[in-house]
């Protein structure tokens, strides 16, 4: 640490670790201020009861049992992308494109479903649409990995680009694929037939997604913590240049692990094709591909945390909308709530790495 | 990192645990009365939704039922999932509004046979043969016709006053989507517009979306730098009626009023009043009664509406014109789309094949000129009029 040479009002210095106490007083008081603040919020915006309020949001999260089923698929959904995320932020790759390689991989099994929905069998075709999606996914997320280690370009520009060339392509399929013409929707692909549908259980397919999913999180926690390529995730992530110096060949890894993120954004985007929707738009993504990276970022790349923090963002997401529709409030305000709540629990974070040190008055004056 | 998770459990936690006393408030509701449930795409920001909102809250209102209103659905399983919901509170009949809602309808209509499903703006109930799946739309066009009389006798004060010459009588119109129900929609106000107003031409730009404000207003603006005197759209934003009001060019409007923003430009605006058809198709789900499986409402069933005129910018004698052809058009003296006011390609239309039947094909199937005119709206209540006539220009095309 260098030496202090003017002191400014305030300043900020890394701490060491925190005795857990600490650390949870911080989070607690977090969640309360985040809560009393929302509810001070509410009463002055709306002249609420702030309780009814808070209540509602949880009636829309899991009030009935379909509600929680959707609120569990949901889930599932972020959840999977920030898993396919994860191994590229920890690598520290930043890989923003996810929203396309979700996307890709949609298209994909759309294209499968639409062209050979009449030819062969519905679980041959599930299939080939989800080895279709996963390739897609990779090479989506390949194309920017391999400038990368080839010729360390920009891989944050590169990524995010990506998903406008995604989204224009859906475009223009989807236009293909309008029907009426003209209305520039695809509408349910093989709602006759249902092939290419992965099967239900009950009246949708939401618990299979469910049992995908949970699959891939046992898998990225294993990758990650046991294997020999989640070990050098690690070191690549923590510099480049010990992780040559031990051996470890970085573009390689580049690409490899690119190549995983982009194949389990493909295959989320194969389950909502297949397993969810059954149509393609250009918003299918919905943003996933981004939250993801907060998931992620937020249970800092701790795959059982982001269970949680992915539960977090999903219930706080679907209680909003039930606030909308019982109260009549806009969504905006919803968003408001959901808004606060993140920020605290975000913020809070900060508190525990950081210290923040107030000028003394014997310090020298610096305007 | 287990503190990590550890912390995460707790916010989660404490999130249940502050509240998990306050759940008996929240959801449900009261369970008397009959329960009627609404799928909207956006909020009442977008007014194409706010129209709808007002008539399900009037007609709810009417009727002395519970409306359960869910905003900002998305077009997909969301909306499957929406309607499911709604079935689950109680809900006796569902509505939902946006064209994209249709076949996530159709899959909710099918798994809960006991609830009505009415979809506005869709296509397929008629061939679709479901008990309770139904759709609606109303026979706009003669709204756009009317408001398009507004505004052609606009660009006469406009050509009389001498601030433009009669060939200058160049109307733009911002679109969403080269699609039938713009198409049927620009058409008809043109043939307004021109029923008064023999030299009116008219150039017509699309957006590529229903709803995107900067996108219509940079539309808007581009029109108006082509030398358009006056600007009409169907895109559900404020994007263009905001435009002509900062450049003070008169604006013919769509779903409801935009008098309040645009004082000294908004001219009229034709909308559909969804109250009545709200009103039937519940009044008959609670009685037990059936709901057409396509119910076109018209001027006569008080759909089809215009706002009041806003008469510091509407041309003298807007209004009695107004109501005199709107009597004209209730008693078929006026017809539309007659196939003597227009030509397609130099030529008068003796017959046309329409895709009234949805299929991926696009297969025409209904020959709609009948008795000299194209019958729209007859066959199906959706929109189908879907070709170009002379006298308007397309300047893109986004499908």
């Amino acid at each position: 640490m260098s030496k202090v040479h003017k002191e400014p009002l305030l300043h900020i210095t890394k701490r060491k670790e925190l005795p857990a106490k600490q650390t949870w007083a911080i989070r607690i008081g977090a969640i309360i201020a985040a809560l009393v603040v929302s509810a001070i919020v509410t009463m002055l915006l709306t002249g609420l009861d702030p309780f009814s309020v808070f209540g509602t949001m949880i009636y829309g999260a899991v009030g009935t049992e379909r509600k929680t089923l959707i609120l569990l698929k949901e889930l599932a959904i972020l959840l999977s992308v920030a898993l396919a995320l994860t191994p590229a932020f920890k690598m520290k790759f930043w890989n923003l494109g996810g929203e396309g390689q979700i996307l890709m991989g949609a298209w994909a099994t759309a294209l499968c479903m639409i062209y050979m929905g009449d030819t062969i069998p519905s679980f041959l075709l599930i299939i080939i649409c989800m080895v279709a999606a996963i390739i897609c996914g990779a090479i989506w997320a390949m194309i920017p990995a391999f400038f990368k280690a080839k010729w360390n370009t920009n891989e944050t520009l590169f990524t995010l680009m990506m998903n406008y060339v995604a989204i224009q392509l859906v475009a223009y399929f989807i236009i293909l694929w309008e029907v009426p013409k003209g209305s520039g929707k695809v509408g349910i692909i093989n709602q006759g037939t249902m092939t290419g549908w992965l099967p239900y259980i009950g009246t949708n397919s939401y618990i299979l997604v469910i049992l995908f999913v949970a699959i891939i999180t046992a898998g990225m926690y294993i990758y990650l913590k046991y294997s020999k390529h989640g070990y050098e995730i690690s070191v690549v992530g923590e510099s480049q240049r010990t992780a040559s110096y031990v051996g470890i060949k970085v573009d390689k890894v580049i690409i490899r692990t690119l190549l995983l993120s982009g194949a389990i954004c493909g295959f989320t985007g194969w389950m909502m094709v297949s397993g969810i929707d059954h149509t393609i738009t250009t918003t299918l993504a919905g943003g996933r591909g981004f939250l993801g990276i907060m998931v992620s970022w937020l249970a800092q790349f701790n795959v059982v945390a982001m269970i949680f923090a992915s539960m977090l963002i999903v219930f706080l997401g679907q209680g909003a909308g039930e606030i909308s529709t019982i109260f009549g409030l806009n969504q905006s305000f919803a968003d408001i709530l959901t808004g606060i709540i993140l920020f605290f629990i975000i913020g809070c974070e900060f508190f525990i790495n950081y210290k923040v040190h107030v000028r003394k008055k014997s310090g020298k004056e610096e305007a | 990192m287990k503190k990590k998770v550890l912390s995460l459990v707790l916010a989660l936690v404490m999130i249940f645990a502050f509240s998990v006393t306050l759940t008996g408030c929240g959801g449900g509701g009261d369970d008397a009365g009959y329960k009627v449930g609404f799928i909207c795409l956006h909020d009442e920001n977008s007014t194409y939704d706010k129209n709808f909102l007002d008539a399900a809250n009037a007609a709810c209102e009417e009727l002395g039922v519970q409306a359960i209103i869910k905003t900002n659905i998305p077009e997909g399983q969301e909306c499957y999932d929406a309607a499911a919901e709604l079935v689950d509170a109680g809900c006796g009949i569902v509505f939902a509004n946006s064209f994209g809602h249709e076949d996530f309808m159709i899959q909710a209509a099918k798994d809960f046979p006991e609830v009505q499903f009415c979809h506005s703006t869709g296509t397929k109930a008629h061939t679709e043969g479901l008990d309770n799946y139904h759709n609606a739309f109303a026979s706009i066009y003669e709204g756009r016709y009317l408001a398009g009389v507004a505004a052609g006798m606009k660009l006469n004060e406009m050509i009389e006053a001498g601030d433009i010459t009669a060939e200058e009588a160049k109307m733009g119109y911002v679109g969403a989507y080269t699609y039938a129900e713009v198409v049927s929609g620009y058409t008809s106000f043109y043939l307004g517009a021109k029923s008064v107003c023999e030299t009116v031409t008219m150039d017509v730009t699309f957006t590529g979306s229903w709803y995107d404000e900067a996108l219509e207003k940079e539309a808007a603006n581009k029109l108006i730098n082509d030398g358009c005197v006056l600007i009409s759209q169907h895109a559900d934003s404020m994007g263009a009626p905001t435009a002509c009001e900062n450049a003070g060019v008169p604006n013919v409007s769509y779903n409801g009023s935009t008098q309040e923003a645009c004082p000294n430009t908004f001219i009229v605006s034709s909308r559909i009043d969804w109250a009545p058809y709200y009103k039937y198709a519940i009044s008959n789900a609670q009685g037990g009664e059936p709901i057409d499986a396509d119910w076109t409402g018209t001027l006569e069933t008080g759909s089809v509406v215009l706002t009041e005129v806003n008469e510091a910018v509407a041309a003298e004698g807007t209004i009695e014109k107004l109501d005199e052809v709107m009597e004209q058009l209730k008693n078929g003296e006026v017809n539309v789309f007659d196939v003597a006011t227009f030509t397609v390609e130099g030529a008068a239309l003796s017959s046309y094949m329409a895709d009234v039947d949805t299929d991926a094909d696009y297969t025409p199937d209904t020959e709609v000129i009948v008795d000299g005119a194209f019958r729209e709206s007859e066959y199906r209540s959706a929109p189908y009029f879907d070709l170009q006539i002379d006298g308007i220009k397309l300047l893109d095309t986004k499908f």
